[in-house]
Parts: C-alpha cells; sequence; structure tokens
C-alpha cells in the first residue's frame, strides 16, 4: 500500500523518532512511504482552547495536503497519535461548518475516513498484528484517553505489543485513568494535572517496567515528564519505535551511546534507511 | 455565619465563608484547586468514595444487556422534551391543576424563593421540612427563608451532615461525600442538641441519632419542600428516588407540600418512567432499584398532603435551551455518574467548583445557568471575557479524558459541550450575535500560532529553532522552564529536545533516495 505519515505538530518538532518509527516500520513490512512537506497541525490545540474559529485555515492546510488521499493517489494516511486522529474525525468538519465552509467540511470529512492511527492501521488495514519486532524490554501500556473512549482502539495495541519477540507486557494499574496532560490543561490546571500524572507515575512505577509506551507521545511526555522528575529509571518509548524496533536496529534509550541508527531519542532521527522507493514530499 | 463554639472546634465549615450566591462562589477553579488539593484527608475519602460508587455502577450497568439501548432511549426522550417543552410544561401544568394542585411558574430564583416564602407564610408555618433537592440548593431557598424567618430542616442524612457542620454540599448525590465518619462523629456531636453524648462513629450508631432527631421534626412539621426528579406531562405525577425513606416521610406526613422542579425535568408520558426509573439508580447509587420511589399526582382528599404547590423554575435554563451544543447540559437527571469517574473531580473534590452544580455536569450546566458568554439582553448586555470570574473557568476545568460521557445514562457528550463552552467564555457576544470584548493577549497568541500552524514551511521554520536548543542542550532536560512553561515544570521535566524535525530528516533522505 501507498500510505502517507501525518507525524503531527508535536511529534515533528519534539519526537521526532516516533515518526521515523512509523516510516521505518511501515517501510519494513513493505509499504510506500510518503511524507507530504505540506503538514502541519490538525487543529486540536485551537479547538480545545476555545478558539476553532482560528483553527478554520489550519484545518483547511491539513485537508489539503492530505487531500490526495481522496483521490486515490495513496491508500491511507497515518498519524502515530489517537488525540490528532480523533481530532480529524470529531473536530475538522465542526470547525469547517463553524466558519460556514461546507465544502471543507465534506472534504475534512472525506479525508479523516482514510485516516487511521498506528494501531488502528496496522490491526485493521494492514491485518497485521506480528510485525516482526524484537524489543527486550519489560514494558506497560498506558491506553490513552482518546485512543480509548474516542476511536475506540480497543486491545489492538496491547495485541501488537504481545506479539513482540523478547518484550514482557506487564498490566498498568488503573491504566484507563487520564494521566492528567489534557493540552493547555496542564498548564492552566497545572496544579490538578500534576497531582494527576503523579498518581500515574506510581501506578507506572509499581510495575516494575523498564519502558512505559503509549500511542501519543503527548500523554508519553506528560508521564516521562513526572517519571524524570522523581528521578525514576523508567523509559518512555511510543508504540511505533517499539514496534520498529528490530535485532539489526534496536530502540535505544535517550540519553544512550549512539548506535547505528544514532541516537534516535534525543533527536538524531537516524540515518535515511529503507526502500528507496520511498517517495518523500507529496504533491502539493 | 456566626459560630457558636460547643466544645468542638474541630468541626469547621468547608468552605469557610458562607457563599453569597450557590452557583458562582470562591475564587477561579485553578485557585480553588491549589487550596482543596493540599487537603490529604479530602483526597482520601474522595479516592475512597467514588471508587466504590464507580464499581457498583460498572456492575448494575454491565448485567443488563439493553444497558446501551436504554441510554440511547434516555438521550432520545430527553431530546425529544427539549425539542417541545413549552408545550409539555403547559400539558403538566393542565394536569397538575386537573388533579387539585396549584402550579407556579418562577423565572429566576428571586421569584421562585418568593413564591415559596409566600407559601409558607399562608400556611402559617415557621419551618419546614426538606427532601433533598439540588434546585432549592441552587436558588438558595434554605438562607433566602432563614432570612425570613422560617427554618428549613434537611432530613437527606448526607444534606442533614452538610447543614449542621455548616459546609456546603461538594457531590450531587453524596452532599457530604468531603466528611468521613469521625468528622460526622464530630459534627453531630457539637452541633446536633439531642445527639447521645455516648456517640461513637459506627455508622449505625450516627445513622440512629440523625433518625431519631428527624424522627421529631416529622412528625411536627406542618410544611414539606421537595424537589423533583421528574414530572409526567400526561398525567400531572410527580416522583422523587430517594434511598432512605426520608423523603417519604416529607411527602406523606406535612399538609403542605411546595415541591421546587427545574423546568426540563417534565417527561412526556407514564411509559417513560420505565426508562428513567432503570437509567437513574443504576447510574447513581449503583443499585438496581432504589429502596423509595415516591409518586403523587395532585392531591388526594383524606390521604398525604392537602395542599401541592408545584414550582417550575427556569433560573437560565431557557438561555441553555437556546444553545444547541449546550442544551445537552438539561438533559442530565442529575445521578452524578459522570463525578464519580472524572479524574479531575476526584482530585479537587466538588467544593472546588464553586457552585452546588460540581464535576463534568457542573462545569457545562453552572456557565450556562449564568449566562456566562452569552447573547445580553437589553438590559444586561453581554461582557466581556473575565478571567477572574469562576463560572468562566469551569469549563477548562477537564482534561477532556471522556469518561463522563462514557458514564451518562443519557449521553451527553460534556467532552464537546465543555469545548464549546471554552469558546462562548472567551468570545462573548451581544444580543446581535456580535462580539462584545477586547482582544486579549492569548487571542493574539492564538492567531500568530494559526499562522504557524497552517503551513509547513512555517511550522518547519519554528520547528527548526527547537533543533537548535536541542543541539545546545545535547539531551539535558530542562527542569524550570520560564511562564507559562513553569506551570509544566512544576512537576514534571521538560523532554529532552531533539536536534532535528521528523520533517528535516524526511527531506534529507528523500533528497538522498
Amino acid at each position: 500500500m501507498r500510505i502517507a505519515v501525518f507525524a503531527t505538530c508535536l511529534v515533528d518538532g519534539l519526537f521526532p523518532q516516533a515518526a521515523v518509527a512509523t516510516v521505518r516500520l511501515l517501510e519494513r513490512l513493505g509499504h510506500d512511504v510518503v511524507v507530504p512537506r505540506g503538514q502541519a497541525c490538525c487543529g486540536q490545540v485551537h479547538v480545545n482552547s476555545g478558539y476553532p474559529r482560528e483553527a478554520a485555515p489550519v484545518v483547511r492546510n491539513h485537508v489539503r495536503t492530505f487531500w490526495p488521499v481522496v483521490e486515490g493517489e495513496w491508500d491511507a494516511v497515518v498519524a502515530p497519535s489517537g488525540s490528532c486522529v480523533g481530532s480529524t474525525r470529531h473536530q475538522q468538519a465542526r470547525v469547517a461548518r463553524q466558519v460556514g465552509d461546507e465544502g471543507l467540511a465534506r472534504a475534512a470529512t472525506a479525508v479523516a475516513e482514510r485516516t487511521y492511527e498506528l494501531s488502528e492501521l496496522l490491526v485493521d488495514v494492514l491485518g497485521v498484528t506480528d510485525v516482526g519486532a524484537w524489543f527486550p524490554h519489560t514494558v506497560t501500556y498506558h491506553p490513552t484517553c482518546h485512543a480509548l473512549r474516542m476511536l475506540r482502539v480497543g486491545d489492538r495495541p496491547e495485541r501488537l505489543l504481545r506479539a513482540v519477540a523478547g518484550l514482557e507486557l506487564v498490566d498498568l494499574p488503573d491504566a484507563d485513568q487520564c494521566c492528567g496532560f489534557g493540552g493547555t490543561f496542564a498548564l492552566k490546571n497545572a496544579d490538578t494535572s500534576t497531582a494527576m500524572v503523579a498518581d500515574k507515575a506510581d501506578c507506572v512505577v509499581a510495575t516494575g517496567a523498564d519502558v512505559v509506551t503509549a500511542g501519543d507521545w503527548s500523554c508519553l511526555m506528560n508521564i516521562d515528564g513526572a517519571l524524570s522528575r522523581r528521578g525514576a529509571p523508567v523509559r518512555a518509548a511510543h508504540l511505533a519505535e517499539i514496534l520498529a524496533s528490530t535485532r539489526d536496529d534496536p530502540w535505544r534509550p535517550p540519553g544512550s551511546a549512539p548506535g547505528r541508527r544514532g541516537r534516535a531519542g534525543t533527536g538524531r532521527p537516524g540515518r535515511p534507511g529503507g526502500r528507496s522507493a520511498a517517495r518523500t514530499g507529496g504533491p502539493r | 455565619m456566626t459560630t457558636t463554639h460547643l466544645g468542638m472546634p474541630t468541626v469547621r465549615p468547608k468552605p469557610e465563608r458562607e457563599p453569597e450566591d450557590p452557583l458562582r462562589w470562591g475564587p477561579t477553579f485553578a485557585e480553588a484547586a491549589h487550596g482543596t488539593l493540599q487537603d490529604a484527608q479530602l483526597r482520601t475519602n474522595l479516592r475512597r468514595a467514588t471508587r466504590t460508587i464507580r464499581d457498583k455502577r460498572l456492575a448494575v450497568t454491565a448485567e443488563l444487556p439493553d444497558w446501551e439501548a436504554l441510554r440511547d432511549a434516555g438521550a432520545a426522550t430527553k431530546a425529544d422534551v427539549m425539542a417541545r417543552l413549552p408545550e409539555l410544561l403547559e400539558q403538566l401544568e393542565a394536569s397538575v391543576t386537573a388533579r387539585g394542585g396549584t402550579v407556579h411558574w418562577a423565572r429566576d430564583a428571586a421569584e421562585a424563593n418568593r413564591v415559596v416564602t409566600d407559601l409558607v407564610r399562608a400556611a402559617g408555618a415557621t419551618e419546614v421540612v426538606k427532601v433533598k433537592s439540588m434546585a432549592t440548593q441552587e436558588i438558595g431557598l434554605n438562607e433566602h427563608l432563614e432570612a425570613h424567618g422560617v427554618t428549613a430542616h434537611e432530613t437527606d442524612l448526607a444534606e442533614l451532615i452538610v447543614q449542621l457542620a455548616g459546609d456546603r454540599p461538594s457531590h450531587i448525590l453524596v452532599p457530604a461525600i468531603h466528611r468521613n465518619r469521625d468528622e460526622i462523629r464530630e459534627v453531630f456531636a457539637s452541633r446536633m442538641a439531642d445527639a447521645p453524648p455516648d456517640l461513637t462513629n459506627d455508622p449505625r450508631a450516627l445513622a440512629m441519632a440523625a433518625r431519631a432527631h428527624l424522627r421529631e421534626l416529622f412528625l411536627r412539621a406542618d410544611v414539606a419542600v421537595s424537589g423533583a426528579n421528574l414530572a409526567v406531562a400526561e398525567t400531572g405525577t410527580v416522583a422523587v428516588v430517594e434511598s432512605e425513606g426520608n423523603g417519604r416521610m416529607c411527602l406523606t406526613l406535612p399538609r403542605v407540600l411546595i415541591t421546587v422542579m427545574g423546568i426540563e425535568k417534565v417527561l412526556p408520558s407514564f411509559t417513560d418512567l420505565e426508562v428513567f426509573l432503570q437509567l437513574l439508580p443504576r447510574s447513581s447509587t449503583g443499585e438496581r432499584m432504589n429502596p423509595y420511589t415516591t409518586m403523587w399526582s395532585g392531591v388526594t382528599p383524606g390521604d398525604g398532603p392537602q395542599e401541592f404547590h408545584l414550582v417550575l423554575l427556569d433560573n437560565g435554563r431557557t438561555r441553555a435551551l437556546a444553545d444547541d451544543v449546550g442544551r445537552q447540559a438539561l438533559h442530565c437527571i442529575r445521578c452524578s455518574a459522570c463525578l464519580n469517574v472524572c479524574p479531575v473531580y476526584e482530585r479537587t473534590g466538588g467544593h472546588a467548583y464553586g457552585s452546588v452544580y460540581p464535576g463534568p455536569i457542573g462545569a457545562i450546566l453552572t456557565p450556562q445557568l449564568l449566562g456566562v458568554g452569552s447573547p445580553g439582553s437589553p438590559d444586561s448586555p453581554g461582557t466581556a471575557p473575565d478571567p477572574h470570574d469562576p463560572a468562566a473557568t469551569l469549563p477548562f476545568a477537564s482534561t477532556l479524558c471522556g469518561a463522563c460521557y462514557d458514564a451518562c445514562p443519557v449521553r451527553i457528550d460534556i467532552p464537546t459541550a465543555l469545548v464549546h463552552l471554552r469558546e462562548r467564555a472567551l468570545h462573548p457576544v451581544d444580543g446581535d450575535g456580535r462580539a462584545v470584548g477586547r482582544p486579549t493577549a492569548t487571542g493574539l497568541a492564538m492567531r500568530v500560532a494559526a499562522l504557524v500552524l497552517s503551513s509547513g514551511r512555517r511550522l518547519g521554520a519554528v520547528s527548526s529553532l527547537v533543533g537548535l536548543a536541542g543541539r545546545v542542550l545535547r539531551g539535558r532536560r530542562l527542569r524550570h522552564l520560564p511562564f507559562p512553561g513553569s506551570r509544566w515544570t512544576l512537576g514534571r521535566d521538560a523532554p529532552p529536545l531533539p536536534t532535528t524535525t521528523f520533517r528535516a530528516w524526511a527531506r534529507r533522505r528523500g533528497e538522498r533516495s
């Protein structure tokens, strides 16, 4: 299949390793991966902050950038984020209608219908649960609220994780409880947010896992920030990073010695690799 | 309020000061939460209580094969009611009147309070017994009666505790959820004149002390005041659903019964009870059926109250009805399931919301009842966004985790309503729908952000600055950021910054391939 990656603004700038992992994973599975250059943001930040009208140009850019999926140029769009995919499905058309742009609303719906969160794409569209990954760590999985309740990804991420060689999956107590991120909530209601993530960090530490994973770097950034503050040895890795990890090209935690791939965690997403057939930079 | 110390100074009212407005008191949510989060006892009490109710609710909703269909039916009925509210209310008035009751219409809290006070006076009473009711709390009826020489006795056990302690309720269903039994023992021992001298913290002992105290009041009172869980337009039947039977006492013993009901509680037909009497107890107390359901239609000569008054309360409800997204808040049946599953409520407690309606539903109901950001009328024009208006901060008191939506028995999409009300709180309009208020710094920042986030090229330019910082920091994590990032680093480290963006990586790769 020909698949376009929507990295999301947060991952593009702060956690490129998750998008790089998504590209590598899909290429390893034999798909053509496209990274459209015009992509930026889904508009969720503006909508959830109470500025949906300001989100309209953001939505317009997103829909224009990913429109080729509707025209059949690509088969699907994937994002390593439940939250941003949720926004394309549940917020974008609404934003368009609010500014009176019915055409944009319909186009947004059409693009959203072909946009998947990573575990949805793998399990539902590509029909794989064993992606051939190798990840020799004890892992606990936090189901992020939007993946859990807005997208209803269910146990897809866990099924993918259970199929990873070397990985021991341990249950996270109170897994369905929100980590307290909530976008600007973390700043506007910082005390409450901090109290919530402290409880989440307690639960993560109680599992004894080496790695905590999730399908969204936003929530993971929150949990990881709290774990780092208390000096807990637990590392955070996006689901895509775990699924991309292989014996030949293993995941390296942030701060570890640069390996063949470079210090993925701290940023240098590593050398270009994979199939040369992959096209980067979709049509504008 | 004046406090009389009876040798037990440990009972302090929560909150400390008597609120002026039952729907808008205290500071902003964030400021109030900053205080309540420090109360370790409160958090322990809440955590235990909400989790117990949560588990019970899950057990009794999971056992019904048609639970989701019931929720759909409840949501559909409520949507229908809101679509033809005027017609149903007039039908209700006609049905109640035909059966010997009297219907009064109250536009706001002041009118409702005046109607009830006049009725109590006309009955020649100086005290009333009360059934647990959110509507009468919303209008501050007890305080109004007190100011006019009438003593209102709360008879619901938890409301009694709250009233004796001088507290505000912190939960819709379990108003004393913020108190544990040691605290309750102290409240009774110090504030209830006829409490036994050797009272222990044993739940049964506490209940028996309250029982003896209340029994006296039931037999003495000539007037009762209640709310209503629902009223049937077709038959004029009004119903109260409860656990203790103290409501039943109030609804059957006194000569005069005055019921204050929000206009949104009307249901079309008697058969609708089939749906709501399943949804409500399972969602609220986690019981298959509540112990007492009292229904009455007008008055019955020689049996029960011989005078019945139904006060239909608007108090901002028609204004909420005018908002096509926000109006779903009126579907609420006050079960409090959303409070019990809310991770924010579990930490901050109900008092942080500064309203008799706390939790997720309160965060969408309170601002609408008050008209935050709504079109002004000629005599009360819309106002500029006020960051210090506690009610305007409520829609932001949520991570949008969606647990409330999943728990709601009538499928109120609280997250969507919250987001919608955030916009309204920040962008108030006048009666003609024109924006009022001046541009704010945040508004300007949002416009700049939209400019950046609506172009891959512009976002790429800004993101590359992160890479620059990443190369300086070389994987080190910042523990202190300047404002507003300082709110983040309050309890979290900043993430290690990457040295390049994904987009730059992809471009480089594309060029080489």
